[in-house]
């Protein structure tokens, strides 16, 4: 069974097309159906094999399920835990009903050669690629190797003929602890080696599982990125810093701060500013989307936010219970602080606001350049298109 | 070697990249080679920096055991620093790591192991209502109806139709799938239910750690306020939604996890006498739940058995560790022979192999970014069937009784565990035993909140200013994948030397300068009666390896160079 459903259908096109496409007819194709509710005993169920094949027979009129590549370079495998989590599309639907995951070392059956055969057979056809993890530049890239090639050469020919390539991960966007100093292994993330086509970064370490996830149905739904930031980041996630919308945000702008973790303001639910918190500095849909189906997200269960969204964290955000330096005048009575604060949250929000206005501005331009909201996608059958576009460019 | 080698690479369903270079003749192994092939140094990134950061970097040498590295880390520091944390905060570090043993436990059998054992194109050739039945028979879990089974089956069947994704490329029909198709279908059913079972039990960490993979530890203690007055802390509400994953949890390994690994086992019993591989294995014991330095005390202590001895536990000296680069890249002073403490190691990544892309590694003595950790000069198997040998070796009375019974089921003796069925199934039974210590943790927890002590956090020692000049500390923790440790060195205020001594480290090390194997290695060659019917659909060497449940990320790593004048000194 997996020998003649595997090959020749390539996901782009609905099965019963694909069937039309080799010859069989509506007839042929529902008494396919009724074989296979045969097989599968169905018989003996309520309603019996006729209403079981027609059942089969709806589902896979409509199936399209666009091929996805998801690689795994030089990483910890957090980032693909936390796709695991999602809520919004969980796993199962995701991988049953909604993409063909053609190959993911984490979740895939086959190993060694047999893993190799289906990823380049995968990687001939139309797919979205999908990275997690960094690519080592030095030695060589001997720092990490996949089936006896190294994390570049395995990338570069996933990504040769992908409609989309989705850096998943602070480790895929610029290559995170790894190359944090004295980045040993050369790590660095896949916009700086695949140069020739717009890369969407879900930043974080790991990025919260709906926001990965999303990101992929909003490419299924719409059959283009959605609108970025400068840094290629989601602005559905990423627009906004958490302090924005954060649960705490009030006792921030009264003055009312945690000195030390567990202390009376501590469990008052007060701001943790004081004890490093970089939610001010960080661009992350953590108070939100939260983490964790909407359970939680660090800031509201007590510990500061490391900034891990945003890029070189590890030696920009460090150490992690310093706080942000510039973001207020520490030292006055409540009152005083609270007004100095209010006046201070502004400027910083308006500073924001200007920053934020700079990354769009520079996020258009790149949009410009590539036009990813109109690079129609092969993954989703959309190859006419694509051709005709070609041509004009 | 002229011989031309068996290549597996990528091996799949595990974390991080691991390829296995094999000598096979007439359908058996001859000899194993286990290769790591990631390296990134995080421990070297941590010199220099601010101890109270480090559990962030360390969490992030791996996301699947995540958590395991930071506790581990917090305690190496509190140990250094001499810090002592909150009982609240110790029962709630206990709770998370639990809770993501459980989590990784049943993820690891079903998502990276099963389909080692369960052909997932047959169960779509099951009888729902015999499955139905079947099920019934072994576990009162209640989706168990034939209707259950006929809709995973459609859906299953459905999607395989439009494409086979993960299951693409799988040996299916491989002579070696025992399993009727019922009991494939039931298997695959619980595929599918643990993927969300995972991510619901998984939110305690989300209520005490504000995220998960990678959820938030703090040296001091935990930084989640417990006030039953507030919004925003934990209160009634977080309490009553982590009873109820509690639960969920425990019922989920009691009623599908256990009574499935027996359920499969039985089909596969020549596999208790396949995979045996060193006979020497370690558990730093109960005492690992809650200890910062050296692992002492506790219900059953810290312990080894060795050379093949399962009747006798010896205790366990953190000075008789040592870490060999033999057949790894990194080169030190001290030259290859030599094995370091890890007090001591001054090592540096020394890349030797073939420029990538290579077709083999093994033909050289150095094929592996994995060290070589040796206990009294022996090769040591860590992670659940060590710590069940060494508990029953010891009469925790529990774990015997348990033990007792499941080899009764799969008549087999104390031996068996160290093969890889036993090492699968010792998975199992742990999950029952910490799904127990669930409840009591918790109600441990609710008593002190009861008794008005609710603090979580001991600030007595947060300021550096509190802290000696000079420190060392070590932080032990039992790991889903076995003992773990991590070893710092604190010098005004700033981390000068980092060293994690990791369970896969110990499981899929290279040969050490005496030639012995590491465990993969001899689970593989060590009778040379290991089968391999088909060298390109390598099933049986999955499933072996499999049965240690690697984590490459977390074995690989590096020691920090320089002492910064600190002096070595071993405890």
């Amino acid at each position: 069974m997996n020998e003649s459903m595997d090959g020749g259908w390539s996901g782009g096109e609905g099965f019963r097309d694909y069937l039309a496409r080799r010859g069989v007819t509506r007839r042929d194709f529902l008494s396919f159906c009724g074989r296979m509710a045969v097989l599968f005993g169905a018989a003996s169920l309520p309603g019996g094999g006729r209403a079981f094949a027609k059942d089969v027979a709806e589902r896979l009129s409509g199936a399209k399920r666009p091929s996805v590549i998801y690689l795994q370079l030089q990483e910890c495998t957090g980032c693909v835990e936390s796709l695991l989590r999602s809520g919004s599309s969980p796993v199962d639907r995701l991988v049953l009903e909604q993409i063909s995951l053609d190959y993911n070392e984490l979740l895939m059956a086959p190993s060694g050669t047999a893993a190799e055969e289906v990823l380049k057979e995968a990687e001939g056809r139309p797919h979205l690629l999908l990275v997690n993890g960094s690519v080592p530049l030095n030695a060589d890239g001997a720092y990490c190797t996949i089936g006896g090639d190294s994390a570049l050469n395995v990338l570069k020919r996933a990504a040769q003929k992908a409609s989309a390539v989705i850096a998943v991960g602070a480790c895929a966007e610029y290559g995170c602890v790894q190359a944090a100093s004295p980045n040993l292994t050369g790590a660095v993330g896949v916009s700086d080696v695949i140069t020739d086509r717009p890369v969407v970064n879900i930043s974080g370490c790991p990025p919260i599982a709906e926001t990965i996830t999303a990101t992929l149905t909003y490419y299924l739904a719409y059959g283009h990125p959605p609108p970025l930031d400068g840094n290629g980041r989601p602005l559905f996630a990423y627009g906004q810093r958490i302090h924005d919308k954060c649960p705490r945000r009030a006792s921030f702008d009264a003055g009312q701060f945690a000195d030390s973790f567990d202390d009376d303001n501590a469990r008052q639910g007060h701001c943790l500013y004081r004890l490093g918190c970089k939610g001010p500095a960080t661009f992350a849909p953590c108070a939100t989307v939260e983490w964790n189906m909407g359970q939680s997200f660090p800031i509201k269960a007590g510990h500061p936010c490391l900034g891990c969204t945003e890029r070189h964290f590890y030696d920009r955000m460090t150490p992690f219970y310093d706080r942000l330096p510039g973001f207020m005048v520490p030292g006055l009575g409540v009152e005083a602080t609270a007004n100095t604060i209010g006046i201070a949250a502004v400027a910083a929000s308006v500073g924001g606001v200007a920053v934020h206005s700079a990354a769009t501005v520079i996020a258009k331009k790149r949009a410009k350049k590539a036009r990813p909201e109109t690079l129609p996608l092969a993954v989703l059958g959309d190859t006419e298109k694509r051709e005709e576009q070609d041509k004009k460019t | 070697m002229a011989s031309e080698r068996i290549v597996i690479d990528p091996i799949t369903r595990i974390e991080g990249h691991l390829r296995i270079e094999l000598e096979a003749d007439n359908g058996r192994i001859g000899d194993a080679w286990a290769c790591a092939t990631q390296f990134r140094g995080i421990e070297r990134v941590l010199q220099g920096r601010d101890p109270r950061d480090a559990w962030a970097f360390a969490q992030r040498i791996c996301g699947v055991c995540t958590g395991v590295h930071a506790i581990a880390s917090i305690r190496a520091v509190e140990d250094a620093i001499k810090c002592k944390i909150p009982p609240c905060a110790e029962l709630i570090r206990n709770l998370v790591s639990g809770m993501a043993t459980l989590q990784d436990h049943v993820m690891h059998f079903y998502h990276l192991h099963a389909l080692d054992w369960v052909d997932v194109m047959s169960a779509l050739k099951a009888d729902p209502a015999a499955t139905s039945r079947l099920a019934a028979s072994v576990s009162p879990w209640p989706n168990n109806s034939a209707t259950w089974y006929a809709e995973v089956q459609k859906r299953v069947a459905a999607s395989a139709a439009g494409g086979l994704g993960i299951f693409s490329g799988g040996y299916w029909g491989h002579p070696a799938y025992r399993l009727p198709p019922e009991a494939n279908l039931m298997a695959l059913a619980h595929y599918l239910e643990a993927l969300s079972w995972q991510r619901d039990i998984i939110r305690l960490h989300t209520i005490f750690a504000g995220k998960n993979p990678h959820p938030n530890y703090l040296v001091g203690g935990m930084a989640c306020s417990i006030n039953l007055n507030n919004q925003i802390t934990v209160n009634q509400v977080r309490l009553d939604e982590m009873a109820g994953m509690i639960d969920q949890a425990k019922r989920f390994v009691l009623e599908v996890y256990y009574p499935d690994v027996l359920a499969i086992a039985s089909f596969y019993p020549d596999y208790a006498a396949i995979g045996a591989s060193s006979p020497n294995l370690m558990a730093t014991g109960e005492s690992a739940w809650s200890c910062s330095g050296a692992p002492a005390g506790g219900v059953f202590p810290a312990a080894l058995l060795m050379d093949g001895n399962y009747g006798t536990a010896h205790p366990f000296d953190p000075k008789k560790l040592a870490e060999f680069v033999s057949s790894a890249w990194y080169s030190q002073p001290e030259g290859d022979r030599q094995g370091l403490h890890p007090w001591q190691g001054q090592t540096e990544p020394h890349y030797t192999g073939p420029k990538p892309p290579f077709k083999e590694l093994s033909d050289r003595p150095k094929y592996t970014w994995c060290k070589a950790p040796r206990y009294d000069g022996r090769a040591v198997q860590v992670g659940p069937n060590a710590r069940i040998m060494v508990a029953v070796a010891q009469g925790h009375a529990e774990t015997v009784q348990l033990a007792k019974e499941g080899l009764g089921k799969l008549r087999a003796g104390i031996e068996a565990l160290n093969s890889t069925l036993g090492r699968t199934y010792c998975r199992a039974l742990e999950s029952v035993i910490l799904a127990r210590r669930m409840d009591q943790w918790f109600a441990q927890l609710n008593e002190r909140i009861k008794s008005g002590d609710t603090a979580t956090f001991n600030k007595e020692r947060w300021e550096p200013s509190t802290w000696p000049k000079q420190a060392q500390g070590m932080g032990f923790m039992e790991a889903a994948r076995g003992t773990l440790s991590h070893w710092i060195e604190i010098e005004n205020g700033r981390i000068v030397r980092y060293q994690a001594v990791v369970p896969s480290t110990w499981n899929s090390s290279g040969r050490d300068p005496g030639g012995q194997r590491g465990p993969y290695e001899e689970a593989l060659a060590g009778g040379g009666k290991h089968p391999l019917l088909d060298a390109k659909r390598p099933l049986e060497v999955l499933r072996t390896i499999h049965s240690f449940d690697p984590c490459i990320s977390c074995a690989v790593h590096v020691l920090v160079p320089g002492g910064g004048g600190v002096e070595v000194k071993v405890r």
